[in-house]
């Protein structure tokens, strides 16, 4: 077993990593209480291969296909409103306008989707001159630049609460888990009254005499929705990174001051690549609310097109008009929404599931 | 080994000190806690202002109750747009904590201890709602409900259902590492002193998991109270208008105060959740003999 593999998934704090017990052997099961005469292999088990004794066992003292009957109600659930919805999506960027209402309506049958209302928003998307390219640059710069201010900052917090130790260390982490409990939306309408013409932020600049007279920070700028973006989203990468640089023993740091490494040295060469997979799970995890994210710039900005987003046009084509294609057009756009995004997803399951299956199985 | 100088406290040479790996990172320590500062203080002053004795939410006129009871109209105690806001989070929360958790939980134990065909389908299914963007699900529960099912609709019911959607594999991530750090001694045992299966579950598993259950709960809660996206598309009328969505309606134009009182009560109200979720637990775990874990209510919100 590799002592570098990350054994814990990134969603699991360090406060509840499963403690390993020593458990018997696989083979050994002193307590089979008779079903059928014994111990038996049902169909379809690789005991040995897998290695999960604790679980393993539980096939035998349940009835057959308990577990499976535990886990039904709930798979229902999300098959019938989270599969379902996704069909949905297509189905709806598949319609065609009802001649009765003028409004678009889904096409359940795949065979007979008409392709026009996605034809429409990818060459919208992608001509030089559409009207969402310029939204769809945007986006990407501002959620580039807000991850990439969002890991300038919060690396070093991170990094930080995970060297303290006692009492400051339970005060940093409390503090650093407050906002999850505060509203989103909340936080963001603290900065509205922060931003204003009379608010906090203007009265200080103009009184230390950087600006003359108050700035519009309300009023449609980049710099206020990206900073935004990075105030909702960085508590959201710092746990994730605190998780894995928490990992981190003591003794690999010793080991690398001890074989003569720098300060610097050690933090880029032991450091940094033992915490990529949290800083890439992190990322993953902002990212993906940001894409679709609408409020921020709502908010921010007071609806503005020069700073809206895709998840302002998604918005907008959803709920302004029923009229004509624009729901049809509205779900086409979050289908390539979805489509971009999830490779982001696989990537982030993947890389958990591994992690997950290194925990359980090492 | 001269090559390798080991530092001594108070060794005078800069270099040294900025190599020692062990000396207090007063710079990182100063980042920390302006970061922390920067995280908190602009909702403490957004807290503030909702006692302010003026009508602007940016210029502090003076302390007043006008805001929170004093107002016979505009108060929060009096707006019935602020009242039914209100009412409606709470509504949302408590169905969806009642709905989502056991549903949750069933589902925790199915795919910790099912295995054979499908369980790895279901895992990634379940794992799928973590990674979706909101308004994805968002705008495929809005065609769902609109154009498919004839229950629910959209309003109360809609929201609930999307709400659940949302808080099930949040459930299913909090009880799975306690399931398996449990492990399953106390159910052999218990049915090795003749308990059927069900008295096993019920009398010796659910009493070890109830902490994990117990932040299950306050987290599905806090989701609840603080969803956007879902509670408005999934909206019909003002009847049906959430505390956060009234932040995103109002928060420009708001003309007084009330709107920062209203977010405050439900932020008290959440952290009450939390607060209370967080002391039955380690209560819980305490009578149990079972080691608290604070961290799962903390900070399980990913």
């Amino acid at each position: 077993m590799d002592p570098l593999a990350d054994p814990v998934p990134a969603d699991v704090p360090a406060a509840q990593r499963p403690v390993k017990e020593p458990t018997p052997a696989s083979g050994d099961r002193r307590f089979c209480p008779g079903r059928g005469g014994g111990c038996y292999r049902p169909r379809g088990m690789a005991v040995a291969r897998r290695r999960r004794p604790a679980e393993g066992s539980l096939t035998f003292l349940y009835p057959r296909g308990f577990w499976r009957w535990a886990a039904t109600p709930g798979l229902v659930w999300l098959v019938a409103l989270f599969v379902v919805p996704f069909y949905a999506i297509v189905s709806m960027a598949g319609g065609s306008l009802d001649p009765a209402t003028g409004t678009a309506v889904p096409q359940w049958n795949p065979a007979w989707w008409d392709r026009a209302s996605f034809r429409y928003v990818l060459e919208q998307l992608l001509a030089p001159d559409g009207v969402y390219h310029v939204v769809l640059l945007r986006t990407l710069r501002y959620v580039a630049a807000a991850v990439l201010l969002c890991l300038v900052i919060g690396y070093p917090v991170a990094y930080h609460v995970a060297r303290l130790r006692g009492r400051r260390r339970t005060v940093a982490l409390v503090l650093l888990v407050l906002p999850f409990w505060i509203s989103y939306l909340m936080r963001m309408l603290a900065w509205v009254g922060l931003l204003n013409d009379e608010g906090l932020v203007n009265r200080i600049l103009v009184f230390l005499g950087i600006l003359q007279e108050p700035y519009p920070w309300l009023e449609g700028k980049s710099v206020t929705v990206i900073l935004g973006l990075v105030y909702g989203y960085v508590p959201f990468l710092i746990l994730p990174l605190y998780a894995a640089l928490d990992r981190i023993s003591d003794a690999m740091l010793e080991a690398a001051w001890d074989l003569g490494a720098s300060s610097f040295g050690t933090f880029v060469r032991v450091t940094l690549p033992l915490s990529k997979q949290g800083i890439l799970a992190g990322v993953a995890i902002i990212m993906l609310p940001m894409f679709g994210d609408f409020y921020t710039a709502y908010l921010l900005s007071g609806g503005r097109p020069d700073t809206a987003m895709i998840g302002n046009a998604v918005q907008s084509l959803l709920f302004e008009t029923t009229f004509g294609y624009a729901q049809a057009r509205g779900a086409a756009l979050v289908t390539l929404l979805a489509l971009f995004v999830s490779v982001l997803t696989l990537y982030y399951i993947v890389s958990t599931a591994r992690t997950t299956r290194e925990a359980a199985g090492a | 080994m001269s090559a390798i100088a080991l530092p001594s406290r108070g060794s005078t040479s800069l270099r040294t000190w900025i190599a020692n790996p062990w000396r207090r990172h007063r710079l990182l320590a100063l980042w920390t806690w302006c970061y922390l500062a920067w995280a908190i203080v602009p909702v403490v002053i957004a807290i503030g202002f909702s006692f302010n004795a003026g009508r602007s939410r940016s210029v502090w006129q003076g302390w007043s109750l006008r805001w929170w009871v004093g107002d016979p109209d505009l108060s929060v105690l009096h707006d019935p747009t602020l009242t039914s806001a209100i009412r409606q989070s709470l509504v949302l929360a408590l169905a969806t904590m009642a709905i989502a958790t056991p549903i949750g939980v069933a589902l925790a134990l199915g795919l910790a201890r099912w295995r054979g065909r499908g369980s790895g389908a279901a895992n990634f299914l379940m794992l799928l709602p973590l990674v979706t963007p909101e308004i994805v699900l968002a705008t495929g529960l809005f065609f769902t409900l609109v154009f498919l099912y004839p229950l629910p609709r959209p309003g109360t019911l809609g929201q609930i259902a999307g709400h659940v959607t949302w808080s099930i594999p949040y459930v299913v991530v909090v009880l799975r590492g306690r399931i398996f750090g449990v492990g399953s001694e106390l159910e052999e045992a218990a049915m090795d002193l003749g308990a059927p299966p069900l008295d096993a579950l019920r009398r010796a598993l659910l009493p070890v998991l109830s902490p994990a259950i117990f932040a299950a709960f306050s987290i599905v809660f806090a989701l609840s109270i603080d969803d956007f996206v879902t509670s408005q598309f999934l909206a019909t009328d003002l009847r049906t208008q959430t505390v956060p969505m009234l932040i995103y309606s109002a928060g420009r134009t708001a003309p007084n105060p009330a709107l920062n009182a209203t977010a405050t009560l439900m932020l008290a109200i959440s952290l009450g959740a939390l607060g209370l979720g967080a002391a039955g637990m380690s209560r819980l775990a305490r009578r149990r003999g079972i080691e608290a874990e604070p961290a799962d209510v903390a900070s399980l919100r990913l």
